[in-house]
């Protein structure tokens, strides 16, 4: 474990007895700032290797991919130009497709971030029995969300599952109902699932943003006569921006990049009617063995996430503190 | 009118949301809401738990049960013993993979947030800004990359490519929630045991790891969980039933004629549980990390 670390003893002993301060470095020739990249590479090093082995030069890989020719068994034919981007224009599921990832998205960002609101303002005030609360509410985002979605999914079942015996029982429907039979109610349960799932890490986001909220503000609010409903537009609302705009941002990459739910709950309906951009790039990978078309729709998704990020970038500006 | 009324006695009071201050009434409504929410994320996995100790013929029956009318407990002995898939594999598998590559998230990430936080150098942001980046990327956007890339390397369906993959992209979490603790210990604590005569390595072993030990199991628990639920890339990378992990062999009972959910459940429950209590453990610290930093 400590072999890496302890590799370099020479390097970082010559960087060390360099002075380091910021007017020390204006002065410092650009000979003495090659070194200092030198000699920070044996511990930043091992770091941007595996940044760049395994995150980025996939990437590449699947950029070139995306303008090959690959046989279903993986050999590639040569280049065809943007031939697999057409195939996938072609496909006349696609608008669906692209439909159903915004609402899925939408849909699931904005239910979450609504619901949580509520949920971080209600475990912000104290109770006997609160922790036990706030630790309940993280069990969704520890566990594996496969599993979480299978027991939704047994639950949905025909005749045998509880969620839908539960509905009979509260007289909701008549008779059981086959909800991961059909598209549309298999899509629905699978928002709700991915909206419990989300939870947990949005709540805790809010939760402390409201930490940042200054109790005086809030007194003198009180104190000026507002009432609640207007100290928490006018007040709690606004402080809370930082916290919302990581949350929105981070959750919308969470769940555009989602896949185990929709796989689960409508994985097994044939045709398209219930697909978004990431389980279809499973179904070329997996069902169709077209890893080229396949590439070229990831390339599509990595360049929506690409500009997700540079929003997150520019609003959140993660680099301020660094 | 009402409210500039009351506000007279209220302005005398310190401040608010303290349990004493609050009228009884609301108390007992808060409780009641707690035990609520409480019931509404556990029960998902009430109904596993229940689910788990039935028999198959209960299980399955048309007429379901919300409690088990008897408790088998040796499902949890027969479970992994199952024809659908070597579940004892896919837990070997699970916890190899999980091991290894917070392993090496440690020995990479630790040096990288230590010398970041601590040392000056030309392309300190860029190093930094890729660690954001990579931190908003996921496996399952560059699964096909991926799949081509270590098909050429020659170690598609290895542990190997999995502890890579896993280690690569939850490495980003790591670093930064230690360079926060790094960059949170005052710099003439360094300084003065420079002085002394000590070496970086010194400085870093002896005097800044036991103050950043918070961090360190922070993000050690972060990373574990992360690969031990990890299941797009898994699902394309590793093709031998025996090397995928619980997450994805699980999936391979939906679907089935006859599906064994006591089974499905008994093995949700033993994989859910750890990571669960992992998870409350650095309950505190998870969002400083996974937010950069941007919420306090």
């Amino acid at each position: 474990m400590t072999q890496t670390i302890h590799e370099p003893p020479t390097q970082t002993g010559t960087a060390t007895g360099r002075p380091r301060s910021g007017p020390a470095r204006q002065r410092a020739a650009a000979g003495t700032r090659l070194s200092d990249l030198i000699s920070a590479l044996p511990w930043i090093g091992p770091a941007l290797v595996l940044i760049f082995g395994v995150v980025l030069f996939p990437a590449v890989v699947m950029f070139y991919n995306s303008t090959r020719d690959i046989s279903l068994s993986g050999l590639d034919k040569g280049p065809v130009g943007f031939a697999n981007y057409a195939t996938l224009l072609e496909f006349t599921p696609l608008g669906g497709i692209m439909l159903r990832t915004l609402i899925w998205v939408v849909a699931v960002v904005a239910l979450t971030v609504l619901i949580s609101l509520v949920l971080a303002q209600f475990l912000n005030k104290s109770f006997p029995g609160r922790q036990i609360v706030r630790l309940a509410v993280i069990i969704p985002w520890a566990a594996s969300v496969v599993m979480t979605t299978l027991v939704v999914y047994y639950g949905l079942e025909g005749y045998i599952g509880i969620i839908n015996k539960f509905l009979v029982d509260i007289q909701l429907i008549d008779g059981p109902y086959g909800w991961t039979k059909n598209p549309v109610s298999a899509f629905s349960w699978s928002i709700g699932i991915a909206v419990f799932v989300s939870l947990p890490f949005t709540t805790y986001t809010i939760l402390a943003g409201l930490q940042s909220v200054p109790g005086d503000i809030l007194e003198a609010a009180k104190m000026d006569g507002a009432g609640r409903i207007r100290t928490y537009f006018g007040i709690v609302l606004p402080q809370l921006r930082g916290a919302l705009s990581v949350a929105v941002l981070i959750n919308i990459i969470n769940v555009f990049n989602s896949l185990p739910i929709l796989k689960i709950m409508t994985g097994s309906i044939p045709g398209y009617d219930a697909d978004t951009v990431m389980t279809m790039i499973f179904k070329y990978i997996q069902n169709e063995h077209k890893i080229d078309v396949a590439s070229a729709l990831s390339v599509v998704a990595f360049l929506i996430v690409i500009v997700i990020v540079a929003i997150y970038v520019k609003v959140v500006k993660p680099m301020k503190e660094v | 009118m009402t409210a500039l009324l009351t506000s007279a006695p209220r302005a005398a009071r310190k401040p608010r949301y303290t349990a004493d201050q609050v009228p009884l009434s609301t108390v007992i409504w808060r409780m009641v809401a707690g035990a609520v929410v409480l019931l509404i994320f556990v029960i998902p996995y009430l109904i596993m738990f229940f689910g788990s100790v039935k028999t198959k013929s209960e299980i399955r029956s048309v007429e379901p049960t919300y409690f088990p009318t008897e408790w088998h407990w040796e499902n949890y002995l027969t479970m992994w013993f199952t024809p659908e898939t070597p579940l004892v594999q896919n837990l070997i598998s699970t916890i190899v993979i999980s091991v290894f590559a917070t392993l090496l998230v440690l020995l990479v990430a630790l040096p990288a947030a230590y010398y970041t936080a601590r040392a000056r150098f030309p392309g300190r942001l860029v190093f930094m800004f890729l660690v954001i980046v990579t931190q908003m990327l996921q496996p399952a956007v560059l699964t096909s990359g991926l799949f081509r890339q270590f098909g050429f390397l020659g170690i598609s369906d290895t542990w190997l490519a999995m502890i890579l993959i896993n280690a690569a992209f939850n490495l980003s979490f790591a670093v930064w929630i230690m360079h926060s603790f790094f960059a949170g210990i005052p710099k003439e604590v360094d300084e003065a045991a420079q002085l002394d005569g000590a070496g970086r390595l010194t400085v870093l072993f002896k005097i800044n790891l036991p103050l950043v030990w918070p961090g360190i199991v922070t993000a050690i628990v972060f990373t574990f969980v992360a690969c031990w639920n990890e299941f797009a890339a898994s699902l394309v990378i590793l093709s031998t039933a025996g090397n995928q992990p619980m997450a994805v062999a699980l999936t391979k009972f939906v679907g089935q004629y006859e599906t064994s959910w006591h089974y499905v459940f008994g093995v949700s429950i033993v994989a859910i549980v750890p990571v669960v209590v992992l998870f409350m453990l650095i309950e505190k610290r998870l969002i400083g990390g996974l937010t950069a930093g941007s919420v306090k």
